[in-house]
């Protein structure tokens, strides 16, 4: 079959594989820097499949409008940046302990408050460590490129429907901004099955389903949560993903996601030449987290220089990986600004070059 | 005691006795199959026994149990998806209506309704409550008002009254300091998305019975496609009023019912429907 290349926005590439992965339904409110999202389905979706695309008076409404429409079995996605998913985090509570399949994209802008609308990482704890109230996780998924913002969405809907958890792509406003090339895979019909979980009305040949996360019991609470624990344990063990650059021979390994490692395989190509083996080890799912990958490397570097747009988030995570078998520095860039790969250059040779000489 | 006194009296014994009363041919009034053959959570007296009650009963006299989804909210009735046989979402604080439109959206040719109190519809959730009956969303909102928080222990509402006693407003309500209470039915009866708006109350057999007739057109009008359609229900608090069930209701006809007039505030023929 003829590959199907366009020149895309980030945010319009994800928007076009929403189409083509076969989504039922979109749920928005226009934010900077991800409201191309939103605009690209109100132009294209219905049209094109009859998926429903609704401009809700608010973040809140639009994540509870999601948790009623993925309630039906239908493939939902939501999208906003990061002001707007903090407002959606008691909705997305809601659909983590009811055990909703979803699709949650978050287009991080600088913060905290109103912050700013240039790009950021600033909201990785919020995304892989809970965000809203109670034990619950998120799948998340990190892109790269604007080709993984598009393939990322039916793999992000084939997680969310195998798990009944919902999925977060973490991005970040520069990738929704910016344009590359893609690769379009074909489009997938949509859902015609019924789940078997779902509120469509209760034929007589079954019990009523009722979608809750309401369960006053104590013991009963614990039950779900044990039940919602022992999923992640699952997921933890089978859904792990990560790509590692010149690992193999790296004395230092800089750990970084999404845009970053981008830039810091950059900063890692520069280095050689100055005699320094930078390789680059990029975590794709940020929950389930690489750490026993990130453990093993451990015993075979130097040193790990974690890079980020923010103050330090999965900085902790890299430490708890490694456990201390290796010295964990840390380089960020805050509140917008995008760090260069000579930026970082110049901390692997302050932190490392006296090391390794 | 004469023979005949006697033979009478055994006849009228037999006349009450329970398997002579208990016959099909007398049977004039039974649970709805919709409603859920368990003990309630409610108080006794509370309104919502008998909402739920004529929910149930519509659903089976239309017969569209496997085509209804019901939503519920947060307050007294967070568990109504206990008491009736359908498929039914619990709600966040206030989104009853916002998670109705996603439902709504994905099956548009099912019945969905939500269950709110003022709280939940009033307070909380007013920006979503405003905005899917003004996108017309073509579901039915059934908003129970008996002017006070129930579930939480009797906490001022949004339609508690002026000068009525909460734990919020031990003195009463003083619209200085509080605010007033919010007749937000007769916003929501001025928005174009709405097809039906009424007001009903359930203190009295027959308020009961005008009740279940606007439930009814609430289900029917789905059919229609034409907007969304409103029924308020003017309730009690029995507990959290301090009051006997009887006293409440008496208390309710005259008091709440002044403030928030019983009527149909918008009906599709004056907007040219059917």
């Amino acid at each position: 079959m003829k590959k199907e290349l366009r020149l895309m926005k980030g945010n319009e590439a994800l928007a076009e594989a929403a189409i083509r992965a076969g989504c039922d339904g979109y749920f928005g409110y226009p934010i900077t820097p991800q409201s191309e999202v939103l605009e690209y389905l109100s132009k294209e979706a219905y049209k094109r499949t009859g998926m429903i695309v609704l401009q809700a008076e608010s973040e809140v409404a639009s994540i509870n409008m999601v948790y009623g429409a993925a309630g039906t079995g239908k493939k939902i996605i939501i999208s906003s940046s990061s002001p707007g998913i903090s407002l959606m985090q008691e909705g997305i509570s809601y659909i983590a302990c009811a055990e909703l399949p979803c699709l949650i994209v978050n287009v991080m802008r600088g913060g905290p408050g109103l912050g700013t609308i240039q790009p950021s990482q600033g909201d990785y704890f919020q995304a892989v460590k809970g965000g809203g109230h109670g034990d619950y996780k998120l799948i998340v998924l990190a892109p790269s490129t604007v080709q993984e913002m598009v393939d990322f969405v039916p793999l992000s809907f084939e997680l969310a429907f195998k798990y009944r958890n919902p999925v977060m792509i973490l991005a970040d406003g520069a990738l929704g901004q910016m344009m590359e090339k893609v690769e379009l895979f074909e489009p997938i019909p949509r859902k015609t099955n019924i789940e078997e979980w779902a509120t469509v009305g209760k034929p007589k040949n079954r019990e009523r389903n009722i979608i809750t996360s309401l369960h006053i019991e104590p013991d009963k609470m614990e039950e779900i949560n044990r039940k919602l624990q022992a999923k992640y344990r699952e997921i933890e063990k089978n859904e792990v993903r990560y790509e590692m650059i010149n690992c193999d021979d790296a004395d230092v390994i800089i750990v970084a996601f999404g845009l970053v490692a981008r830039i810091s395989s950059k900063a890692a190509e520069l280095a050689r030449p100055k005699g320094l083996k930078v390789g680059v080890f990029r975590p794709i799912t940020l929950y389930p987290f690489p750490y026993d990958k990130l453990n093993e490397l451990a015993d075979n570097v130097k040193g790990m220089l974690v890079t980020e747009m923010n103050a330090g988030q999965m900085l902790e995570d890299v430490k708890l990986a490694v456990n201390g078998k290796t010295e964990v520095n840390f380089y960020g860039r805050m509140g917008g600004v995008v760090p260069s790969p000579e930026e970082i250059l110049t901390q692997l040779e302050e932190k490392f070059s006296g090391e390794l000489v | 005691m004469t023979d005949n006194k006697l033979h009478e009296e055994k006849h009228f014994e037999e006349m009450i006795a329970e398997e002579n009363i208990c016959v099909e041919e007398n049977l004039v009034y039974d649970r709805p199959k919709t409603l859920i053959d368990i003990p309630m959570h409610y108080c006794p007296g509370c309104g919502h026994g008998v909402a739920h009650r004529l929910i149930a009963e519509v659903i089976d006299e239309l017969g569209i149990q496997d085509k209804t989804i019901g939503v519920a909210p947060v307050g007294c009735s967070v568990f109504a998806y206990n008491y009736l046989d359908i498929d039914m979402t619990e709600a966040a604080h206030g989104r009853a209506s916002a998670v109705a439109t996603g439902i709504k959206r994905m099956l548009p040719d099912k019945y969905v309704f939500s269950y709110q109190g003022d709280g939940d519809l009033a307070a909380i959730g007013t920006g979503e409550t405003i905005h899917t009956c003004n996108r017309g969303e073509n579901i039915l909102i059934v908003f129970i008002n008996n002017g006070i928080y129930g579930m939480t222990g009797g906490q001022m509402a949004p339609t508690t009254l002026v000068g009525m006693k909460s734990t919020t407003s031990p003195e009463g309500r003083i619209p200085e300091m509080m605010g007033n209470p919010l007749k937000i039915t007769e916003l929501i009866a001025q928005l174009p998305g709405v097809y039906y708006c009424a007001r009903v109350a359930v203190n009295t057999p027959n308020n009961v019975r005008k009740a279940k007739k606007a439930i009814l057109k609430g289900f029917q009008y789905q059919d229609h496609k034409k907007g969304l359609s409103f029924v308020e229900v003017v309730s009690n608090c029995p507990s959290n009023w301090k009051m006997t069930p009887v006293e409440a209701n008496k208390w309710l006809e005259e008091n709440m019912l002044p403030y928030y007039p019983l009527g149909e505030l918008k009906v599709p023929e004056n907007q040219g429907g059917k």
